[in-house]
């Protein structure tokens, strides 16, 4: 049975501090996140130095860690995505050692081969039972799935669970006891409504309805809605429009999908109850509908970031999708996406699952506006490659569709379409008629770091912003 | 004189504020200046030249607006500017 803590001191008088701890946590409270900033501030106060990070995400809750990096206590940060304060300090700011950028499923990967080892895995954990096993989809600070924290839970030296719930037993857990060595109780995991957004609302922006219905028409005529289809969509609002079209299709055609997987909504869920699809694979609850059906339902299933899109892992769920709807910041002529950083060299996001699922799926289908606030999403080279060309497939904006010159067997597909399928550079003259031809600029200053694509190759390099 | 203020901070909006001066002075505010701060410039020059306005400051606080909309904005501000000072 592992020792049960009811302060930070006790604690870490049982853990090695030391300079360059190598520490892990993971985002499921998303905004809603105190434990972090916790266990940041004592490690703080203990004046640790060399820090390495690996956090899943970072939200702009995450204020301690913004001013560790202040106080120049971190050395190398490893995530897979970052939002608010933090991106805007690094944009001026390198770090002494490097920023890493992984995807979901290479982060589980790197974690399982060895190549991030973590000293101590700080993991939030909403319910623990008596004998120290961990689930996520009740209690005060209930969240959901804990996929992304699973690999850290196993191949972390130590575990600390963070818990501000505890019951007897529970019928079903994610993390189990063995792999846990410390359980910290608290008075409260964090903020309730950072947590669950609750705000995944579809779009009703004319824009946003015109890529839909594109989207949902060339769907449609790719014949992928058929029975037993696996599919995957964000949670932006255009993606959650698609997957309207979608559930609409197979009513009206009485066909069930296989799977839907990734981050759940109150759509999937409801379309499940429905009939209409058999299972969710479930790695992160993006609302209380989510949380809720994953408590209820056996059909909901909550996976580990490695079974959802680890690369070496043979039965990771994504590899059977037949279509994933993504976004995209930037587009380039050659199909390459960036969802890291704005056309203006600051880090606004990161990869999660997109490189993951744009490789795995049969089919992968970008969704965007051609222009958003005169800032054209095509460009002749995107500012960070986050997913590489040769694994997006189409692109959906208001105005016209391309398909990646590389699937010829979709082109031949669409060979009879009436649908407004252009080459992407013609797209790209289509947004210049609106916007003008944007003036040549570079704001790229020092080097700041790397994406690392889901395998581990490097596939871009991360640089500050120069400033005027 | 009162300012003459002309727009709004909406996306894809701007807001123009002109202002006597005894000069031409631009000064531009924008989220796309790194793409598209000569573009904007040229505009507003353009516009000021056609209607023979040169003793002005133009402040362009631009959220991404297209350049008709920053025609439309600017040229309602000059004429409310001329109206105001004739």
């Amino acid at each position: 049975m592992q020792p049960i803590y009811h302060s930070l001191e006790a604690l870490f008088n049982d853990l090695p501090l030391k300079d360059g701890l190598n520490i892990s946590f993971h985002h499921h409270l998303r905004n809603g996140d105190a434990t972090q900033n916790l266990i940041l501030s004592y490690l703080r106060k203990q004046q640790l130095n060399d820090l390495n990070l690996y956090p899943s995400a970072i939200f702009p809750v995450h204020t301690e860690l913004l001013t560790l990096l202040k106080e120049g206590r971190v050395k190398n940060i490893t995530t897979n995505y970052i939002n608010g304060p933090v991106a805007e300090f690094l944009a001026s700011n390198p770090l002494p050692g490097q920023l890493k950028m992984q995807t979901h499923g290479g982060r589980a990967r790197a974690i399982i081969k060895g190549e991030t080892t973590i000293d101590i895995a700080f993991i939030a954990a909403p319910i623990v039972d008596a004998q120290g096993n961990a689930a996520g989809y009740d209690g005060p600070s209930a969240c959901g799935s804990l996929g992304y924290a699973i690999e850290d839970s196993q191949y972390a030296k130590k575990t600390v669970l963070i818990t501000d719930h505890r019951v007897e037993k529970l019928p079903q857990y994610e993390i189990k006891s063995k792999d846990v060595d410390a359980i910290l109780c608290v008075d409260s995991l964090g903020n309730r409504e950072g947590i669950v957004s609750g705000t995944t609302a579809i779009t009703k922006d004319p824009v946003g309805l015109k890529i839909a219905n594109n989207a949902a028409r060339l769907i449609d005529e790719l014949k992928l809605v058929k029975p037993g289809m696996n599919f995957q969509s964000g949670a932006g609002g255009i993606s959650l429009k698609v997957t309207d079209h979608l559930r609409e299709m197979l009513r009206a055609r009485n066909v069930k999908a296989g799977f839907f997987s990734g981050g759940i909504t109150q759509s999937h869920v409801e379309m499940l109850n429905e009939g209409l699809v058999e299972r969710l694979y479930d790695v992160q609850c993006f609302d209380l509908a989510a949380i809720q059906s994953l408590k209820t339902n056996p059909s909901h299933i909550a996976i580990s970031a490695s079974d959802y899109a680890n690369p070496d892992n043979q039965n990771r769920v994504i590899k059977n999708l037949d279509l994933v709807i993504l976004g995209a910041t930037e587009i380039d002529l050659n199909f390459n996406v960036n969802v890291t950083t704005d056309s203006y060299n600051t880090i606004i996001g990161g990869s999660g699952g997109h490189s993951d699922t744009a490789t795995d799926s049969f089919v992968s289908l970008i969704v965007t506006p051609l222009f958003k606030a005169r800032t054209p999403i095509i460009k002749k080279r995107v500012n960070t490659i986050t997913t590489r060309g040769k694994n997006i497939d189409i692109l959906v904006t208001e105005r016209g569709i391309a398909i990646n010159p590389l699937r010829l067997d979709l082109l031949d597909r669409l060979k009879e379409s009436h649908l407004p399928i252009y080459p992407i550079e013609a797209l790209l003259e289509k947004a210049y008629a609106y916007t003008g031809i944007p003036q040549e600029y570079d704001l790229r200053d020092q080097p700041l770091g790397v994406v690392e694509d889901r395998d581990g190759q490097i596939i871009d390099t991360l640089y500050t912003k120069k400033r005027r | 004189m009162n300012n003459i203020v002309v727009g709004s901070l909406e996306s894809s909006d701007c807001l123009m504020t002109l202002s006597p001066h005894e000069s031409r002075k631009i000064t531009i505010e924008s989220i796309v200046y790194d793409a598209y701060y000569e573009a904007i410039h040229q505009a507003i020059t353009t516009l000021l030249d056609e209607h023979n306005l040169h003793q002005v400051h133009v402040l362009c606080q631009d959220k991404g607006a297209l350049e008709y909309t920053i025609k439309a904005r600017l040229k309602t501000a000059i004429l409310r500017y001329k109206e105001v000072r004739s």
